[in-house]
């Protein structure tokens, strides 16, 4: 709690560096209108107009807060100039990927700790893919993944079928969640080893006196020790589905959701849709972990851990 | 046919190879210890080549591997390329210039515990973001060329390093700096002497971080435009003309020049901080 004044303090030292940025970034453009129009500005005018562009270098906050507001309130969530859309067209695709990547994770973390023979020949290219740019491949799977056909979530006849049209997140959805599971497979898979391997020693010999079986020692010792390993690789998980889904949105066809709006908005140079989309990527991301922060310390209080 | 028999017979023989020397009594040995991951990886290698080519997959879904190899050694030239400008411009300049300015914010501000306090959980949060976001608005303000990409990247690292830097510097613990207090040591002597070495696990852990996001971010900064070279330029070009392999080649790059700016940064941590219980085995 005393940390707030420091956090407030800081955060309106940023907002002012922002103002100040958006006034001297943006009197350029102003001046040169003036000159051209052949006025003279006073400060004050500057100001007032380097805070008001239509497409400013860089937007004033409080454009980018009604931007926001108006894409995410006064839109229809059906249209596509609404961020609530193009933000559950993103959201699905992480979800979806989230899901499937942490399951496969899991598994693959379990078969790791029960055989050394697959900890020995998986577990090092596990740590090695750490360090490249897996990201790399997005582009090239979501082309791929279009040329065999492997696109939509439900196909458009079973989509049709089921819900009488075809829901517009479930275009495209597939090289997006695909991308998505990939990134957070792997710090799933790390976490988990580290976590299923958590008990010492002393614990397991103590399941061992009490003649407990494998699965038994798996369900009541690895499993519920490894939790606290395994929250923290789903907020490093969920973060880097959330980024694979944005990036994949670049080359997905139809340019849609938040990634896409980045793009659309670099290409026609829409500064203020840019900005709207990264604070809606921002504001989706610190909710994604502050959700699985809070499941985190729901659970640990329940296991009686400390979190 | 031959070619989908044969390599699942050879991955079911390499396999009974790996299960065999995971549990010899042999299995301790260094030796060992590489042979089983190298041949786990050759195995996944040939596999590849052999169901790729007996169940004639086309090229432009998944290339073997072996024309990978081909197109990366007969286009040297144009990869070296595209690897000097995206990773030795844009990645490696944003990333000295990320983690330098990181590091100096977190010394400067070491003295005063009300900015930390504040900084800290604003950082933590900034480097949770998906800051990639970014790119497409420092690409407007700094060009196409790899300046913007540098930019990018210096977004990227900059929180990761600074709160990594800041948790290092109050490492060390009570009893060492009333020691330093006793001896009479100014502030830059406990600084240099005490608290940066005492730092140099964090900070490298911040640096290691930074490695792959920079090239994460030098990249993926390509996508939204750049000169007609680059990594991220040629494998969304490449992929657009369907040339697939010429992608895996420009992605073989990007894993191995990942890798080892991982592996330069983990020598020197080796080197820097051979004291850590860490680095002693």
């Amino acid at each position: 709690m005393r940390s707030i004044i420091p956090i407030l303090t800081v955060v309106a030292a940023l907002m002012a560096i922002w103002y100040a940025g958006a006034i001297l970034m943006n009197s350029k453009w102003a001046l040169d209108q003036a000159e051209r129009a052949g006025v003279e500005l006073s400060l004050s005018e500057i100001v007032t107009d380097t805070l008001a562009q239509e497409r400013p270098v860089l937007p004033a906050p409080h454009q980018v807060v009604t931007e926001l507001w108006q894409t995410t309130f006064e839109k229809n969530i059906t249209s596509k100039r609404s961020l609530i859309f193009h933000g559950w067209i993103t959201l699905s695709a992480t979800l979806l990927g989230f899901i499937f990547g942490t399951g496969l994770g899991v598994l693959l973390a379990v078969g790791i700790v029960y055989s050394r023979a697959m900890d020995m020949s998986v577990m090092p290219w596990a740590i090695a893919s750490q360090t490249i740019p897996i990201l790399a491949i997005a582009p090239m799977l979501v082309v791929v993944m279009n040329t065999i056909g492997a696109t939509d979530f439900l196909g458009k006849e079973t989509s049709e079928a089921l819900f009488g049209t075809q829901p517009a997140f479930m275009k495209g959805l597939l090289p997006k969640a695909v991308i998505a599971a990939y990134l957070s497979f792997f710090p799933v898979v790390v976490g988990m080893v580290k976590g299923l391997r958590a008990p010492d020693a002393m614990q397991l010999d103590l399941m061992r006196t009490y003649s407990a079986s494998g699965a038994a020692t798996f369900w009541k010792l690895r499993l519920p020790s490894s939790m606290p390993y395994f929250f923290t690789s789903l907020k490093i998980g969920i973060a880097a589905s959330l980024v694979g889904a944005i990036v994949a949105e670049l080359s997905a066809s139809p340019i849609r959701g938040l990634g896409g709006r980045m793009l659309t908005g670099s290409y026609y140079g829409q500064t203020l849709q840019i900005w709207a989309a990264l604070i809606g990527a921002a504001v989706l991301a610190a909710a994604l972990v502050g959700l699985i922060g809070t499941l985190q310390r729901g659970t640990l209080r329940r296991m009686g851990m400390k979190p | 046919m031959s070619w989908v028999i044969g390599s699942l017979a050879f991955w079911a023989v390499m396999t009974w190879i790996n299960f065999w020397l995971a549990n010899s009594p042999l299995r301790g040995t260094r030796l060992v210890k590489l042979f089983v991951p190298a041949v786990f990886g050759i195995t996944l290698l040939v596999v590849w080549e052999g169901l790729v080519r007996g169940l004639q997959v086309p090229n432009v879904i998944l290339p073997p591997p072996t024309a990978i190899a081909t197109q990366f050694a007969s286009s040297l030239d144009i990869l070296w390329v595209d690897f000097v400008q995206t990773f030795v411009k844009g990645a490696l300049s944003g990333y000295i210039i990320g983690c330098g300015a990181a590091f100096l914010t977190a010394v400067m501000i070491d003295r005063s515990p009300f900015l930390q306090r504040g900084l800290l959980p604003v950082g933590n949060f900034i480097a949770a973001l998906p800051i990639i976001g970014t790119a497409p608005i420092l690409v407007m303000w700094f060009g196409f060329d790899w300046h913007s990409k540098a930019a990018v990247v210096v977004v990227m690292v900059f929180f990761p390093m600074l709160v990594n830097t800041v948790q290092g510097l109050a490492a060390s613990d009570h009893m060492q700096r009333d020691l330093m207090r006793t001896y009479g040591a100014s502030y830059p002597q406990t600084l240099l002497k005490l608290r940066l070495p005492a730092a140099m696990p964090f900070i490298f852990n911040g640096l290691k971080i930074s490695t792959t996001l920079a090239l994460i971010g030098a990249i993926v900064a390509e996508f939204f435009g750049s000169p007609i070279r680059g990594m991220g330029f040629r494998i969304s070009t490449e992929v657009g003309r369907l040339s697939l392999d010429m992608v895996w080649a420009e992605i073989t790059v990007a894993a191995l020049a990942g890798s080892a700016f991982y592996g330069v940064v983990a020598m020197i941590e080796k080197g820097v901080t051979f004291w850590h219980p860490s680095q002693r085995s």
